[in-house]
Parts: C-alpha cells; sequence; structure tokens
C-alpha cells in the first residue's frame, strides 16, 4: 500500500474510533452545559480475567464489572451508606433469614428481565469450585456454601441450600450463622445477577458481557481500551448523566498523566508518585484530594515466641509511638495520606476517631518506656517486611529511621522483589517480626475492617492474631439485631485491640487525582472511585 | 548459496529450543505464586488455588511442564493466557503494532542516520561534522526513558503538537514521535559508523583510481564509496531491528503504546509464564532472521564475499 493511501486510512480508522468515543453524539457547544450523550475516558489496566463478576477481585477487572452490573445494592458514592438498587427491600427478623423482594422493570442489556433465579443461578455458579471464581469465598455465609465449596475436593452439590426462589421478585438467604449486616456485603460486585445465556458459554461471555447496569458492553480492544454506552432502560437510582466511559489501557500513571494534562484522558484513578508534588498546582481546581476507605499498617509476626509473650504488647505499643507520622505523611509521603488514629479507615460506617488512643500519637520518652517495660525487641532489631514494587521504600524507611532516633531499636527495612513474594512470605510465615500490610474496603463497614483481618483464623489474619476476647466481641456482634448494633459491638471489638496491638495503624489512603478541562461534576468515593454516573461531560 | 541458507535455518532449529529452555526455565522458578497473587491482599482460597493451578498444568514437575508446553507450541498452540485469551491471539494484536514502530524507528535510523554520517563523512572537520559528532554524543548519553519525557513534556503537553501518548496505534503520523525516541540512540551510532567508514575508503586506493579516471562524483559516492562503506553499518542495521522489536519496553511504557513491549511487562509482573514464553520466542525467531538476511546482503553490497 503506497504511503498516502495508507495515512488515509489512519486517518479514517482515527476519526471512526472517535466517534465511538463520544457515542457519536452531535455535539452542541455551549460552554458550562453537559452534554448527556457524551462518552468520557477513564484510566484503566487491561482486565486479569473474564469479566465475570465473581471473578473481579483486581482493580482492572473490578471498575469495569461494576459498571456493567448491578446488584441488589450498592453504596451511595457521596457517603458511602449502603443503597438500594434491584432490591425493593431486604427485610429479616432474626439476622440469619433475609426476604429479598426486587423491583420490577428491570432488565439485563439484552433486553431480557431480571427475574430471582437470576441472582440465585449466579451466586450458585459463582460459588462452586469447579468454576474457578476469584471471590466464590464471598458466599461462604450462605447455608450449603460447603457443599458446593468444600475446604478441599470437589463440590457434591452445584446448589447451595440457603438460596430459595419464592417467584419471580422474591428469593430468600438463609446464612448458616447470624450476620446482621450482610445486606452491606451484597453491594459486592460477586452478587450481581446473571442472564440465563451466561451458563452456556461462561467463557465466551466473559469476553463479551451482558449485565443489568447503567452501562453496557460495546466493545473490547485487548490491551487497548474497553468502551461502554449508558444503557437506555436502566432503572437504577443512578442514572447516568454521561453517554458512556471508554476505559483506557495504561500500563504506567506516567503514561495517563501525561494524557490528562493534554486532555486526552478525561478521569484517572490516581496521579503518579512524581506528579504528587505539583499535581495540584498542574490541575488547579481539577485536582482532587478525596479519603479513602484503605488503610496502611505495619503488621507483627504473634506467631512466633518473640512475639508471643503477654508484655509484648507494650513494646509495640512503644513501637507505634515511636513512629512520627505526622512528619512521615508530610514530608516522605507528600501530604497523600492521613495519619491513622484507629484500625477502621475514615469515613467507614462505625470509624471511631482514636480507637488507638495515645499509642498513635508520638512520643520518643514514652515509646521508649513501654518498650523497656515489655521487655525490649528482640536482639534490639527490628525487620519490616515488604513488597518493593508498590512504592513503600520510601516510608518504610523513614518508619525505620523514626523508631531508631525515638529509642535506639535498629530498624530495617526488608525488601521483597514484588507483591508475589513478599505475600507468599508473609502467608508461608518465613518472615521474621514485622511486615506491610493494609487493607482497602470490600464494604464501607466497620467489621471489614476488623472481622475480616483480626478473628481467629480469619482469612486475612496474618499475625496468627487470636483473643478470644475479640472473638466473642465480634460474635456478639455478628449475631445483633440491627446493623447499627452491630456496629457498635464491633467497636468494643477494636478496643481489645488497643489493648493487644497486632498491627501498628500508621494512615489513611487518599484519592489524589484529577479530571480534564472536557468534563465536570467529578467526585470520587471511598472506594478511590470517581461517581461514574454523575460525571459530566461539557457540550 | 543454497547450502549456506539450508545450514544457517537448521542452526536456527537448536538456539531456538535452548532459548526457549532458558526463558522457561527464568521464568518459571522465579518466586512467588502467580495463582495465589490474583487474590491480591486477601487470603487465596486453597480449593480454587489448587482447581487453577491445575488448569493452567502448574501442578506438574517443571520438566513436565516444559515438555507439555513445546509439545503444544510445535502444534503452534502457545496456551492461554489468564484472562482466558490465547496467547496466539494476543501476540497476533501486539506484534502488528510493535513491528510497526520498529519500521517508523527502523526509517529515521537509515534515512536520519545515514545522512548525518554522510555529511559529516565526507566533510571531515568542517562545522557539520562537529556538530554531528556533538548531537549524536549527547543522544548516546541520555537514557531513553529521559529522552522520552522530554520530548513528551516540549512535544505534546507544552507546545500540543502531538497527543501525549498514541491513541490509534494504526495512525503511523502518531508513531513518529515515539520512533524518533525508540531511534534516537541508533540512530546516534549509525551515523557514526558511516562517518568512520566513509572516512577510511575516502583513503582507500580504488577510491583515488576511481577519481582519476575522471568518473563523476556522483558515481563514486553512490557505486563506490557508499556501498564499500556500507557493510558494517548492515550489520549493526541488522541485529538493531531485533533489538528494536524488543527494546521497545520503555518507549512503549512511556507512550502507552499497546505492543509487545507492554505485553512483556504485563506478564512479567503477572508471571503469566505462556505469554512471556511465547512473545520472548518469537523475538528471538525474529533476530535470527534479522541476522541471517544481514549475512545475505553481504553478498548482495560485496559480490566478492560468496557463501560456496
Amino acid at each position: 500500500m503506497p504511503a498516502a493511501t495508507r495515512t488515509r486510512w489512519a486517518v479514517i480508522g482515527a476519526t471512526s474510533v472517535a466517534l465511538v468515543a463520544t457515542g457519536c453524539g452531535s455535539s452542541g457547544s455551549g460552554g458550562g452545559s453537559s452534554d448527556a450523550g457524551k462518552s468520557f475516558s477513564y484510566q484503566s489496566s487491561e482486565p486479569q480475567n473474564p469479566l465475570q463478576p465473581a471473578n473481579a477481585n483486581e482493580v482492572g477487572g473490578g471498575r469495569i464489572s461494576q459498571n456493567l452490573f448491578k446488584g441488589l445494592a450498592d453504596y451511595d458514592p457521596s457517603n458511602g451508606k449502603l443503597r438500594m438498587q434491584m432490591a425493593d427491600k431486604i427485610d429479616t427478623t432474626d439476622s440469619q433469614t433475609f426476604n429479598v423482594t426486587l423491583k420490577s422493570g428491570w432488565t439485563f442489556h439484552d433486553g431480557t428481565p431480571v427475574k430471582a433465579k437470576n441472582f440465585v443461578d449466579a451466586w450458585n455458579w459463582g460459588a462452586t469450585t469447579a468454576n474457578n471464581q476469584i471471590n466464590s469465598s464471598w458466599f461462604a455465609d450462605i447455608q450449603g456454601y460447603s457443599d458446593v465449596h468444600p475446604k478441599s475436593g470437589a463440590a457434591t452439590k452445584t446448589t447451595m441450600s440457603g438460596l430459595t426462589v419464592v417467584d419471580d421478585t422474591h428469593f430468600t438467604i438463609k446464612l448458616t450463622n447470624r450476620v446482621s449486616y450482610f445486606p452491606y456485603k451484597l453491594g459486592y460486585v460477586a452478587f450481581s445477577p446473571l442472564p440465563d445465556g451466561f451458563f452456556a458459554d461462561p467463557t465466551g461471555y466473559g469476553q463479551k458481557p451482558v449485565g443489568n447496569g447503567p452501562y453496557q458492553f460495546v466493545s473490547w480492544e485487548h490491551n487497548s481500551q474497553i468502551v461502554t454506552k449508558a444503557f437506555a432502560n436502566y432503572q437504577g437510582v443512578d442514572k447516568p448523566k454521561n453517554g458512556g466511559v471508554v476505559f483506557k489501557m495504561y500500563t504506567t500513571a506516567e503514561a495517563a498523566y501525561a494524557d490528562l494534562q493534554s486532555n486526552n484522558l478525561d478521569v484517572m484513578d490516581q496521579v503518579p508518585p512524581s506528579a504528587l508534588a505539583n499535581y495540584k498546582n498542574d490541575l488547579g481546581d481539577r485536582a482532587i484530594d478525596a479519603p479513602q476507605g484503605s488503610i496502611q499498617n505495619i503488621g507483627f509476626t504473634l506467631y512466633q515466641a518473640d512475639w508471643a509473650g503477654a508484655n509484648k504488647a507494650k513494646v509495640r505499643q512503644g513501637l507505634s509511638m515511636a513512629i512520627d507520622r505526622d512528619t512521615i505523611t508530610k514530608t516522605v509521603l507528600q501530604g497523600s495520606r492521613k495519619p491513622a488514629s484507629a484500625w477502621v479507615a475514615e469515613g467507614v460506617e462505625g470509624y471511631k476517631a482514636d480507637a488507638c488512643g495515645d499509642s498513635c500519637k508520638f512520643d520518643a520518652t514514652k515509646a521508649k518506656q513501654l518498650i523497656t517495660d515489655g521487655g525490649g525487641v528482640p536482639n534490639n532489631k527490628l525487620t519490616i517486611t515488604y513488597n518493593a514494587d508498590g512504592g513503600h521504600k520510601e516510608w518504610v524507611d523513614a518508619v525505620c529511621n523514626s523508631i531508631r532516633q525515638a529509642t535506639g531499636v535498629d530498624c530495617v527495612g526488608d525488601p521483597k522483589t514484588d507483591f508475589k513474594t513478599a505475600r507468599a512470605a508473609i502467608t508461608g510465615h518465613t518472615i521474621n517480626g514485622a511486615f506491610r500490610t493494609g487493607w482497602q474496603q470490600d464494604y464501607p463497614l466497620n467489621a471489614n475492617f476488623l472481622a475480616d483481618v483480626y478473628r481467629t483464623g480469619a482469612a486475612s489474619n496474618d499475625f496468627g492474631y487470636s483473643s478470644p476476647q475479640f472473638d466473642q466481641l465480634a460474635n456478639t456482634a455478628d449475631q445483633a439485631d440491627s446493623v447499627q448494633a452491630s456496629v457498635t459491638g464491633y467497636q468494643s471489638a477494636e478496643a481489645v485491640l488497643a489493648q493487644d496491638f497486632p498491627a501498628i495503624p500508621l494512615w489513611y489512603y487518599r484519592t489524589n487525582s484529577g479530571y480534564s478541562t472536557k468534563v465536570q461534576n467529578v467526585k470520587f468515593d471511598s472506594f478511590g472511585n470517581p461517581a461514574w454516573t454523575d460525571v459530566e461531560v461539557k457540550g | 548459496m543454497g547450502s549456506y541458507v539450508l545450514r544457517r535455518v537448521l542452526q536456527m532449529i537448536p538456539v531456538f529450543f535452548g532459548a526457549t529452555l532458558l526463558i522457561f526455565l527464568m521464568v518459571y522458578t522465579l518466586p512467588g505464586d502467580p495463582i495465589a497473587a490474583m487474590f491480591g491482599d486477601k487470603a487465596a482460597d486453597p480449593a480454587t488455588v489448587a482447581n487453577l493451578r491445575h488448569k493452567f498444568y502448574l501442578d506438574q514437575p517443571l520438566w513436565k511442564q516444559y515438555l507439555h508446553y513445546m509439545g503444544n507450541v510445535l502444534t503452534l498452540d502457545f496456551g492461554t493466557s489468564f484472562t482466558g485469551r490465547p496467547v496466539s491471539e494476543i501476540m497476533a494484536d501486539a506484534f502488528p503494532v510493535t513491528i510497526r514502530l520498529a519500521l517508523v524507528a527502523f526509517f529515521f535510523e537509515i534515512v536520519i542516520g545515514l545522512t548525518l554520517g554522510l555529511l559529516s563523512g565526507l566533510k571531515r572537520g568542517s562545522f557539520a561534522d562537529t556538530l554531528v559528532l556533538v548531537l549524536t554524543l549527547v543522544v548516546i548519553s541520555i537514557p531513553v526513558f529521559v529522552l522520552g519525557y522530554i520530548a513528551q513534556t516540549i512535544f505534546a503537553i507544552d507546545l500540543g503538537w502531538v497527543t501525549a501518548t498514541v491513541q490509534d496505534s494504526k495512525d503511523i503520523t502518531q508513531l513518529i514521535l515515539p520512533g524518533l525516541v525508540l531511534a534516537s540512540l541508533s540512530l546516534a551510532y549509525v551515523a557514526r559508523l558511516t562517518r568512520t567508514s566513509i572516512g577510511e575508503n575516502l583513503r582507500a586506493d580504488y577510491i583515488r583510481t576511481a577519481t582519476a579516471k575522471g568518473l563523476p562524483r556522483r558515481t563514486i559516492i553512490g557505486r563506490h564509496l557508499l556501498r564499500n562503506s556500507l557493510i558494517p553499518v548492515v550489520t549493526f542495521l541488522g541485529t538493531d531491528l531485533g533489538a528494536l522489536m524488543g527494546g521497545a519496553i520503555v518507549t512503549e511504557g512511556i507512550f502507552n503504546i499497546a505492543g509487545v513491549g507492554n505485553i512483556l511487562y504485563r506478564a512479567i509482573n503477572q508471571k503469566e509464564g505462556p505469554t512471556v514464553v511465547g512473545v520472548v520466542t518469537v523475538l528471538v525467531l525474529v533476530y535470527l532472521v534479522a541476522s541471517l538476511v544481514v549475512d545475505l546482503l553481504y553478498a548482495v553490497l560485496d559480490p566478492r564475499i560468496r557463501y560456496a
């Protein structure tokens, strides 16, 4: 093909892509006003798994699934509270059996109505071992989960006894135990309904999903972009104010930021560390600095004899007091984090400021005293294991410096090549002393930060922490009759952590992001996601 | 000639197996379990992990995995990535993009590199010569990623002449800037190599003879000087085409091009064995073919070189 022809083809190609990207909307210009037909682009990364709701637990696939699907409920982006979507109501009298009533009029993107059986079938499929869904443990509360997903070996059944379809708009969920806040979990994308067409070809469906969410799937150019458009018949409370979202894949945040600055990308996740210092200057009032429901901790290997003693809690409290959180978050982390004062992140339902008390306040004298009282750090040396690929080196070094200067304890970082290696070392119990750990909310409720991390044998309890008192308070909280009572119950459980100190709360993450001049009304929720449907594209 | 080509092609077979084995061993013996890592900060569910490991053949001893993999590759089945896409499909998407980028870079390398080299070689000691020497030295001493970010900041963010990243890799005009950045280092080498080679040959007897015969200057430079001076340059260009294909990781990252470099970077991060081994295997083949072509080109440039 001669060069000239080639260029012309290329131009045509580029134009058609641009047309799809803008939802083919006719452009009516006018400053400040918005055009609900126009799409905006968002920084994303290539999903790691096929797009199946129960298989998306990393951000790349997660945020796309969230927009293509809508479950019984979700979380209001403005305050993090549970908000009903497909469910008209979720009733319970005993916190164990939940009666779900669906709203009518909802359809999948292919036009078929969403019925109660679409939920039950999807959940059963997602929970069954043979289907290899990464999020299958989300269904573990439901009665009969162990039949479809035994601890080892193949499943004996493919349906959970706890799920019963009553009619097209009613079904019941029976749990193995009482969990008062179970509806909060239902906002997670794994609990989305699936159309009947899914079960015939789950793999093919994972490349071309049909959901019931605010946006419908248009195309997936692998490693390049996923195009979605607003679903006209969407019945949810968050009707899109834009024409769709184009998820552009970026390997580096630097490239995305460069595109954002030159208006080729509309909204991004998080500015790269290199831009933290000046992104507010670069973007002016288009810069975003919002709280997130995530916390960074330093955990301890309580399963080791060195750290097991009852007195050692004092040592851990002392180490916590030796960390100058204010200075480190301001200097090393350039204001991208906020010092923590509890084990639950700020803004989460049930967050109680200062649950950590004085132990989270910098005080070198008391720190030294506590460490001596507790019998000192073993060999007077602390190692903090972390993954070197996540930008943690700087703050780990700063924390160590702070500890060294305040207490004289020798502290060093122990970098592992990458996240996988660090995780393997932590879960394999081959590390010594302390390690970086963190928690990002699955749902904005304090139980998620406490039960899932600190309960004896909890899946993410990497510390080997086991406190009968904590477990008992957590159980009581689960049995409570209302979410509110359960929240208070978990606050008492959190108080136990202040005594035992299995982990040092360091700081809460923040969303440091921004948007292009082409969009407005961009707000981020505590998951670090924009309120997708609220974004307005300027006309 | 024929037997020479045959011998070279046969040589590729052990190189191919050796290279794949080495890459396979390196990727698959890296620490960390890629399946467990799919669960992120959450503890992995043992039943699902066991299932997935089985599905991706990771529960077998390494030598069995290799035999299984090679067995499939011989039937052109490069396996499946974690996303459930066949690796051959992923490569079919990525290679054309990188080939386009590499060709754009290659084009600049030849046109600009040779022109500069010719210019400074013919007029040694002139101002132009000094300028070329200084410029190429500057380019050689700056790492590619620095050059890339500078170019991006100046031309895209400050001046707004181009988009900061490549929006559509099928649009050759968008590949000009990344192509130039990718070509910059090799371009400088080509210029310097050409300059030296021309400088040497200018003093050669056959040039003096040609001049004495009264041949026009065009013919002397075009047919005699350039042709003989190009042998070392062609050697470099040939191997460099392979390097451009594989070495685009940095450039593709800066300009967000969905090519081989990007795929490879992501696959290595996720320890996605089949993709890494597949891509690198193809890159090895590109290298082998490129060096074969170079060797064959010698005969064209200098008829005295014969592969009997």
